[in-house]
């Protein structure tokens, strides 16, 4: 059976591979695809939208329904991640608490916990037990350089490579990064599960209602040369806000995503104890 | 493009990717399909498509990696085939 299934992966491949001898040479001019749509992107894009990079110009405006769906599928993505995991959180069999000066751990059984205002001790997981003073303070400095460069690729995906979802990605990377470091919980706290929900629709909707808006303004779904009178500028600039906008919207939804995929990943669902 | 560094990101993709399914470390081979994403990213980098070398350098080696990891921390680290 295994030598079967290994002479229908080596046909089957040996078929694709045959299949990319047709495919037109790299960078060639006269291929299908550079005749199309491409040259006219390239020479007008700049002149039609004011946004140098041609990709952020392709993604979120002239192919921006498409960018739309992509977000609507990460955020079905965070919301499938919730369903299939989430479950009622259910008091753990034992609670440990590490007392800070002396780094003795206490072990409470299941009903009791010490009070909640206490500044002596500290919950900790238990099965994993991060407490490493230097890689703590390391990623306490790195994070907000981390924030700060994800709001940067988010902003300047105008003019370099980056926009929403990598700005939204590198956002998510740096909560996830804290949550590792510290643990679970203390991630939640900064940004809590609630929250991540509400900013994960918020993402869409902006992206949605920046759209909509262009619609009740008399112009196509999209067409974010409508917004030209509610900013007060021309219709060109307009399309290069209007593009900010919803890339903004998209780096909202796909952080947020990204933290409640790794939330309910790492805590089975129980979002208490986790890595 | 310089078709030295071509051959030699293609097949450390190559091998990454046979790598990753064979080994039996489920945490050995989510790192393995990070340095796949990683290498990926390069031969993207190398063609020109800068945002989408980007992208494969945050979700692929990035979060995915995050993510995978998270997923074998919270069930088993050996694979039985």
């Amino acid at each position: 059976m295994k030598a079967a299934g290994l002479i229908i992966v080596f046909l089957f491949g040996g078929l694709l591979v045959y299949g990319t001898l047709d495919f037109p040479d790299w960078g060639d001019p006269a291929a299908p695809a550079s005749r199309h749509v491409s040259p006219r992107y390239i020479e007008k894009s700049l002149e039609e939208t004011s946004v140098p990079n041609v990709v952020t110009a392709v993604l979120a405006d002239y192919r921006g329904f498409d960018t739309l769906f992509e977000t609507v599928v990460i955020f079905s993505a965070g919301l499938s991640c919730f369903f299939l995991l989430r479950t009622k959180r259910k008091a753990p069999e034992a609670r440990f608490y590490r007392h800070l000066p002396t780094g003795i751990v206490l072990r409470i059984e299941k009903g009791g916990r010490l009070p909640e205002g206490s500044v002596e001790f500290e919950r900790i997981d238990s099965i994993w037990v991060p407490h490493d003073l230097i890689i703590r303070t390391t990623c306490r400095l790195l994070i907000p350089f981390i924030q700060l460069f994800a709001l940067y690729v988010i902003a300047h995906g105008h003019y370099s490579p980056g926009g929403g979802f990598q700005g939204g990605v590198i956002f998510g990377a740096a909560f996830i990064l804290y949550a590792v470091t510290h643990d679970l919980r203390d991630g939640l706290r900064r940004l809590g599960e609630k929250t991540t929900i509400v900013l994960c629709s918020l993402g869409v909707f902006i992206y949605a209602g920046v759209g909509a808006l262009c619609l009740f303004l008399e112009r196509n779904f999209l067409d974010y040369a409508a917004l030209a009178p509610v900013l007060g500028v021309d219709p060109v600039t307009a399309r290069s806000h209007g593009i900010l906008f919803v890339e903004i919207g998209v780096g909202i939804a796909v952080m947020a995503v990204m933290f409640a995929i790794y939330t309910n990943l790492s805590s089975v669902g129980k979002q208490d104890e986790g890595l | 493009m310089i078709w030295q560094f071509d051959l030699i990101i293609l097949s450390l993709v190559i091998i990454c990717a046979v790598a990753a399914i064979s080994v039996k470390d489920l945490l050995g081979a989510a790192i393995l399909f990070g340095a796949y994403s990683f290498m990926m990213c390069l031969l993207w980098a190398v063609m020109g498509a800068v945002d989408v070398a980007f992208t494969e350098a945050s979700v692929g080696a990035g979060v995915s990696t995050v993510l995978f990891v998270a997923a074998v921390f919270r069930t088993t680290r050996r694979t039985t085939d």
